[in-house]
């Protein structure tokens, strides 16, 4: 299990320019936020005044013998009732509401922004790390605008309100009670700081068996080998108990709070009665106050206990937040240009939108991923519009590196790509990719049904087109045959399909989009025979017209081929057509012989 | 599993696990009860405070109510801490065990029984399902007792009271219960489906960052932001009906009790009105339906948790009721040798192995046999077929009957811990655990001492590594620690493997990250370990296989050429075409 160090980290539990960046995004919703905090008060204020319609109760009717008086009080505290369901039902609604709806402009925005990275970006940052910030981090931060920013108010104003009521009732019992509550805050305070601390232990004890858990499982096998389960078994116990340490010691705060927190209260009520009692006997507080004070005594808890709870939830909403500006604070490299380069001084002034004749030229292109291990070294060689070249080499030679670099996955680091002689990075960046049509030698399905594995979400590809396409490069056959046809569901990453539909499915849609320059890598796994009939086919009519680049893995392709480049150790090495590179007996021979022999001598 | 058991709730199996604190349970009760009988006084005392203040009192009195309300608050505090303390500590300590008991079972399954699961599955029993079930002892246990005994005592004290006033007061309360049990389960179901929708937004997510070349090379963005849009107001749509629930759970709890207090007030009012109720007794209702209102709540809540935790129950017991497919049998015995015998003699008896559920066979008629002391290899493409034959020595799969024996006798008639101690393996798949790089080597071992630790190092030629790490031999591996290479790992697993030194050693593509010239290196000096042992080599290198006594080569699991390097060679078949393949890789390399 990831327990990277950095998701970790809890820092300051505010910070203005964080917090103020935050609040920005409450700010569509400001209206509605109002809205909540004003059903907030006005519910606390009612619940508030319950206690009162109690003592008005005892003094007014009960004890002066009012049943009609009696009957209207309590149809009063009905009507307390009523609205407080209502107003706690429509502040409920409403923050949670815009809760929600803050956490998807976020998600989006993040999302939207994750589109825009370049390839080298991805690179870097592991997939679980990016899901993290789209989902945890984005939680974390729902969490603080539902039960952070908005009831701060109702805790606040509810005990500002009790306290209020308090004094109009009887200055001096009340100042006798709010001497109380540092006591009770204080306690509440120092609870919280203990149970944090155990509970980070018992976090760390969770982590722990769980990584050792998720260890011994996919060790399973290696533990067995050794004959170690007895050992194993031991560690697990210490860890175990750890945690189970770990949480016997938050019980005892647990059970050392609650009675403290039932004294304090008692001391609150002892005093009411002996100071209050003491007041009614000199007949300067009725029994129905007393009773009042008791009551409201009882309600201090919960604003005091929760506001001491919005320090963590702000803690860890200012980690994700910090967390999710610095990512979209992070700006892509590769760019459509927004001005022309100005190196060049013959580029048009505007970024070109498309590809118009397809001849795509290298000149010393040299690049690395990591600084210091060059993959390219000084590539140069051009493609005619309509050309077929074929790029074969060992594995590590360089090879889809040439077709990240046409696609501006990345930049070259030296020398240039031009397309109809414009440099790949004086063209607008989503033209250039709609001119490419590229296929991975990993065919990646997104879950969904096969059209829109063709299209792609382009509504631009008609239904006749996405028929055209795929009947042209033969996966229609299979595809006629799928439950569903054309919006058959695909399994997971296309699992109910073959590698060898798979390709066809992958043809279908580079072919949808009628690019002009086409790229493919070819899938080197073994395709039963019927299939690779069809495939090579299906390559013909797909590079026809086009200029294409093809990473080869298949004999047949090699000799169809206008031309072969050969990459060796990242540099151009051979060049030509398959007879001639066969005479040269060089590097071109020696793959031949590796990776077409079987099909070349025939099968043995 | 038998009928009769899977009928049966699986709480009931918790049972056990809770007669092991049998003491501690008994006078957790005791403090439940007490708990609960201490707290009906305060009220009581509100009674006569209420009632002597109507009158003319001695205010002395008053001092001695103040007091008293103070003093039993501190001894009901004193029960409620040792009834959190005990109870819930049974059921961390019970959680303890279950957990311990859990992960012995799991240690136990097989690797086809382990390759039918998830890791992630059974990781979700260890922790997600366990935490439900220990709600159940903890929480669920401690507040049934509370509620129930709650009641009890409430109840017999407000009926004494004004029963037809206590009637009146327990209809709104009985309804905020059932509400909580309703609400509560329609709540918890409404939020799974918020996790599904919500799952469906992470696999979005996730499958757009994958599949980020293809969205980029098909300039797919503005589609894709589309759809994760879409899904967005899916789950928000989600959200809405379970905030709609959540809006109206809470305060409709709040309106049923508070019934019960407009009830006290209208009816009670009534009473105290007519003289059939003092205002004390008045008052001391209200605190008595104060103390009812937390256990109200908790009836319904804790039959969601025995709910959720009897589910998550049988999901543990799946797993810890599943008999181990793989393990000794009654009269396990390793063989006895005779004199002067070597031990380490394999033999397969026509051999064919079929994976569960797979229609083609592993392994076919595999006829094989391995004096004690020499070296097989094992040569073929991927899928052929030799890493299962590797499994089947140690039993990490089971061999069908009378076809595999070491030293003469069938390995499933072996007993398995004495099998597994007689072999040393190195899987295909390396497996380092993130430990220190000594406990790494030491893992199979008892006491092993560090200079012998060094040696198997030196052997597996991984020392000059190791002794380039920052802490050496305490250096840790893994996530926490130093990120080894592919070669690295498999030298150490080499090296955990020959400390044991066991009579038969396997190495089941254990060099394939290693280089030609590393790789010659190890081999020379194991030829010294593996003297006198009997080893096998599972390989798709010539040049690791080529010392060998005998050689085999695999095609869809049955042997298609057998015999020494020289031999194979001689016969121009697959061997020697591996063999000419693998030099012009080499030229390649070279050129």
């Amino acid at each position: 299990m990831a327990t990277d160090n950095e998701e970790e980290v809890l820092g300051k539990a505010y910070d203005a320019r964080l917090m103020r960046r935050l609040l920005g995004y409450l700010r569509p919703y400001r209206g509605a936020a109002a809205l909540a905090v004003c059903c907030l008060v006005a519910g606390s204020a009612l619940s508030i005044l319950q206690p009162y319609l109690v003592k008005v109760a005892i003094d007014g009717y009960i004890r002066a013998r009012d049943l009609t008086g009696l009957g209207g009080v309590s149809a009063l505290y009905v009507l307390t009732l009523l609205g407080c369901f209502a107003l706690s039902y429509g502040q409920t609604w409403l923050i949670n509401l815009t809760g929600q709806k803050i956490m998807r402009d976020l998600r989006m925005e993040i999302f939207r922004h994750l589109q825009k990275m370049d390839v080298a970006f991805f690179d870097k940052n592991p997939v679980g790390r990016l899901m993290t910030r789209v989902t945890t981090d984005v939680d974390a931060l729902n969490e603080l605008f539902t039960s952070g920013v908005i009831s701060v108010f109702d805790d606040v104003f509810t005990l500002a309100g009790i306290i209020i009521f308090l004094f109009v009732l009887d200055w001096r019992l009340a100042l006798a009670i709010v001497a109380i509550l540092p006591l009770l805050a204080f306690v509440t305070l120092m609870f919280k700081i203990k149970v944090r601390h155990s509970y980070r232990l018992v976090r760390t004890a969770i982590a722990r068996i769980n990584a050792f858990l998720q260890e011994n499982i996919t060790g399973s096998p290696v533990v067995q080998l050794f004959g170690q389960e007895v050992k194993q078994y031991a560690r697990f116990m210490g860890i175990n108990k750890d945690h189970m340490d770990a949480n016997i010691l938050s019980i005892f705060y647990y059970a050392i709070f609650y009675p403290i927190l039932e004294a304090i209260s008692a001391l609150a009520i002892g005093v009411i009665v002996w100071f209050g009692g003491h007041e009614v006997l000199a007949g300067t507080l009725t029994i129905g106050t007393l009773v009042a004070f008791i009551q409201y005594s009882d309600r201090f808890f919960k604003p005091i206990s929760d506001l001491s709870e919005k320090y963590t939830i702000l803690q860890a909403a200012m980690a994700s937040s910090e967390r999710i500006f610095k990512l979209l604070d992070d700006a892509p490299t590769v760019t459509s240009p927004a001005a022309p380069p100005a190196a060049t001084s013959a580029e048009p002034a505007e970024p070109v939108k498309s590809v118009k004749e397809g001849r795509i030229e290298f000149r010393h292109v040299g690049f690395a991923y990591t600084p210091g291990h060059e993959v390219l070294r000084d590539v140069s060689f051009s493609v005619a519009p309509g050309e077929k070249v074929a790029v074969v080499g060992a594995t590590g030679a360089g090879k889809s590196t040439l077709i990240s670099l046409l696609c501006r996955f990345y930049d070259v680091r030296e020398g240039g790509i031009f397309i109809d002689g414009v440099d790949v990075r004086g063209y607008d960046l989503q033209g250039l990719r709609r001119s490419i049509g590229t296929v991975l030698q990993d065919v990646f399905l997104f879950s969904g049904n096969v059209a829109e594995n063709i299209r792609l979400g382009d509504a631009g590809v008609t239904d006749g087109r996405l028929r055209q396409a795929a009947e042209t490069v033969h996966a229609a056959e299979f595809i006629e045959k799928l439950d569903g046809r054309y919006s058959a569901p695909l399994g997971e990453r296309g699992a109910s399909l073959s590698v060898g539909q798979k390709q066809l499915l992958s043809f279908a849609r580079a072919l949808a989009f009628d690019p002009k320059i086409l790229v493919l890598d070819e899938a080197t796994s073994s395709i039963d025979t019927e299939t690779e009939l069809l495939i090579r086919d299906a390559l013909e009519k797909l590079m026809a017209g086009r200029t294409s680049i093809i990473i080869a893995h298949r004999l047949s392709t090699v000799q169809n081929a206008d031309r072969i480049l050969v990459l060796h150790h990242g540099r151009l090495r051979e060049s030509g057509t398959h007879q001639e590179l066969l005479k040269l007996k060089g590097i071109y021979w020696r793959l031949y012989q590796l990776q077409y022999g079987a099909e070349g001598s025939g099968a043995r | 599993m038998s009928m009769q058991r899977r009928r049966k709730s699986p709480l009931l199996r918790l049972l056990p696990y809770l007669a092991r604190y049998r003491p501690e349970v008994a006078v957790g009760s005791a403090m439940v009860v007490l708990m609960v009988a201490s707290g009906m006084v305060s009220p009581r005392v509100l009674m006569y405070v209420v009632d002597d203040l109507q009158r003319e009192v001695n205010p002395r009195r008053l001092v001695f109510y103040a007091a008293l309300i103070l003093g039993v608050t501190l001894v009901q505090g004193v029960f409620r801490f040792w009834m959190r303390r005990i109870l819930i500590g049974v059921s961390r300590k019970a959680e303890y065990d279950l957990r311990n008991d859990f992960l012995a079972r799991v240690q136990k399954m097989s690797l086809t029984a382990l390759q039918a699961r998830s890791t992630g599955d059974v990781m979700s029993r260890a922790t997600n399902d366990l935490a439900a079930v220990r709600a159940v002892l903890g929480p669920g246990v401690m507040y049934s007792m509370n509620t129930v005994t709650t009641f009890l005592v409430g109840s017999v004290i407000l009926f004494g009271l004004n029963w037809r006033l206590t009637l009146l007061a327990y209809v709104p309360m009985v309804l905020a219960s059932l509400s909580v049990k309703h609400f509560g389960g329609l709540i918890h179901d409404r939020f799974e489906e918020i996790q599904g929708q919500f799952s469906a937004l992470s696999t979005k997510v996730q499958e757009n960052l994958s599949g980020i070349r293809v969205v980029k090379a098909f300039a797919r963005e503005e589609s894709e932001i589309a759809a994760f849009d879409a899904l967005n107001r899916d789950y928000i749509r989600q959200n809405v009906s379970l905030i709609k629930l959540w809006g109206v759970f809470h305060p409709l709890m709040t309106v049923l009790l508070g019934f019960s207090s407009v009830a006290l007030l209208w009816f009670g009012g009534r009473q105290v009105v007519h003289g059939r109720l003092t205002l004390g007794e008045f008052v001391a209702f209200m605190g008595y339906l104060t103390l009812l209102t937390w256990p109200t709540i908790a009836i319904g809540w804790v039959m969601n948790i025995m709910q959720r935790g009897s589910a998550s129950m049988g999901r543990m017991l799946e797993v810890m009721d599943a008999e181990p497919d793989i393990g000794d049998v009654p009269d396990a015995a390793a063989p006895v040798l005779a004199e002067g015998r070597k031990a380490g003699e394999i033999e397969f008896r026509g051999l064919s192995f079929t994976y569960p559920g797979a229609s083609s066979a592993a392994l076919r008629d595999i006829d094989l046999r391995i004096p004690a002391g020499t070296t097989l290899a094992v040569v073929g493409h991927t899928g052929s077929g030799k890493s299962t034959l590797a499994s089947l020595l140690p039993r990490l799969l089971d061999p069908p009957p009378g076809t595999l024996f070491i030293d003469g006798r069938d390995v499933r008639l072996w007993p398995l811990a004495e099998l597994r101690r007689a072999i040393g393996c190195v899987p295909q798949e390396t497996f380092l655990f993130s430990d220190t790089v000594a406990e790494n080597i030491a893992f199979g071992v008892r006491g092993a001492s560090e200079e012998g630790i060094r040696r198997a190092a030196e052997v597996s030629q991984v020392l000059g590594d190791i002794e380039g790490f920052p802490d050496k031999m305490q250096t840790y591996v893994g996530e926490r620690g130093i990120t080894l290479s592919g070669g690295q790992k498999q030298r150490i697993a080499i090296s955990r493997a020959v400390l044991r030194r066991p009579d038969i050693l396997i190495f089941d593509d254990s060099l394939s990250s290693v280089d030609t010239y590393t790789e010659e290196r190890i081999l020379k000096e194991l030829g010294e370990v593996m003297r006198g042992r009997t080893t096998i080599l599972v390989s798709h290198r010539v040049s690791t296989v080529r010392g060998a006594d005998q050689i085999v080569v695999l095609k869809d699991g049955a042997i298609i050429e057998r015999g020494t390097h020289e031999e194979l060679l001689g016969l121009g078949g697959a061997y020697a075409e591996l063999h000419r393949r693998q030099l012009l890789e080499e030229e390649l390399a070279a050129s």
